[in-house]
């Protein structure tokens, strides 16, 4: 961060209209998206199929708004990897703990 | 320690950290707010995983829509028990309100980033204009999840006859309305208890975000950041902002429409 220690008011840049009209366009996307996870869960039956394109979507959702709200396809690899890097961990979590819940379902009923 | 310690405001209760260069490209506050971030995913994520856990260790309801009944037996349908909306009492509108939530919530995401883009052009007025915008979804989104708890606890006019253990240790069977923590209409005690605490500690961080975007629109609003030169703090609590609504965006797959 440079350290300018200038009293005078900072200069405005003007308005950059390409960066503008993509932010819309991403909330267009977003709220299209869950337009679609709507009209599905109207439409389609429940089961194992419906559940998976909503955590589809909704991972599709999430890579929108990391990648183009909060730019962190924008900042450098090393910070990007150990961000994302990590989250690997959280696979093992869903699967273990899918299995050990369907493990007390067999149990219980 | 570094020649350039000068420029940093050096306190005798505080060590210098002289590293030369900056770490990742990023600013200090920004860097740490992304493993703060990292570390706010993993608690939700553990939250919401053990939903999705004890989520399959029940059955689910199979049968018709019109005939739903409550019971602990199996977890219920969501759009079955969110189906009820401010000021239209009795009619079964399923999820409108909590999309309508989702929608406020996804378009304060939208002026926070238009917030950001104006602090990297110093521009000060629009600054000031779109965190006003987001505030007020930020109030809005409260504000309907308050009503939606309200009427969580409160329940439905005709409630449902739940078989349960109850604070005496005895086995009761009565009609039981609405919901709180040991029993409740819609399912298994399980399924308000996470309701409760998943939202409620998503309510949390809205509500920490709310306090955050209003100390960041009164200093923009009054100059400071202009006098310190950049609109860092804008950046940061954007990014704060952001990851609410994604975690949002988790919770209504996983409450509203799973």
């Amino acid at each position: 961060m440079a350290l300018q220690q200038n009293k005078s008011a900072l200069e405005v840049m003007p308005r950059d209209e390409a960066k503008i009209k993509k932010i819309w366009k991403t909330a267009g996307i977003l709220l299209l998206l869950t337009l679609v996870e709507f009209v599905f869960a109207f439409t389609l039956p429940r089961g194992l199929l419906l559940y998976v394109i909503f955590i589809a979507l909704t991972i599709w959702k999430a890579k929108y708004i990391m990648m183009e709200f909060m730019h962190l396809g924008e900042e450098a690899k090393p910070l990007f990897y150990s961000i994302i890097v990590p989250l690997i961990f959280l696979v093992w979590l869903v699967i273990a703990l899918i299995r050990e819940g369907s493990d007390i379902f067999i149990m219980r009923w | 320690m570094s020649t350039t310690a000068t420029a940093i405001g050096v306190s005798p209760k505080r060590g210098v950290w002289g590293g030369g260069n900056e770490p990742l490209k990023a600013s200090y506050g920004k860097l740490m707010m992304w493993f703060f971030l990292l570390s706010d995913i993993f608690t939700f994520a553990a939250l919401l995983i053990t939903y999705i856990s004890l989520r399959v260790s029940f059955p689910s309801y199979g049968g018709p829509e019109d005939t739903f009944v409550g019971s602990n037996e199996y977890w219920p349908v969501p759009e079955l028990v969110f189906d009820a909306i401010p000021f239209i009492h009795g009619v079964h509108i399923p999820l409108a309100f909590v999309g309508l939530m989702t929608f406020i919530l996804i378009l304060s995401s939208v002026t926070m980033v238009l917030a950001v883009e104006a602090g990297h052009r110093n521009d000060r007025k629009d600054v000031v204009k779109w965190l006003l915008w987001t505030l007020l979804g930020g109030i809005t989104f409260l504000s309907c999840q308050a009503w939606e708890w309200s009427h969580f606890i409160h329940g439905t006019p005709n409630g449902s006859l739940i078989t349960y253990v109850n604070n005496m240790g005895q086995t009761v069977s009565e009609i039981v309305f609405g919901a709180n923590l040991s029993v409740n209409e819609y399912g298994p005690v399980n399924f308000a208890q996470l309701f409760f605490f998943i939202t409620g500690f998503h309510g949390f961080h809205v509500t920490l975000g709310v306090f955050l975007l209003f100390l960041a629109f009164y200093q923009a609003a009054v100059g400071v950041y202009e006098e310190r030169g950049h609109y860092e703090m804008v950046e940061k609590i954007g990014l704060y902002w952001h990851f609410v609504d994604l975690v949002w965006v988790f919770v209504f797959t996983l409450f509203y429409l799973i």
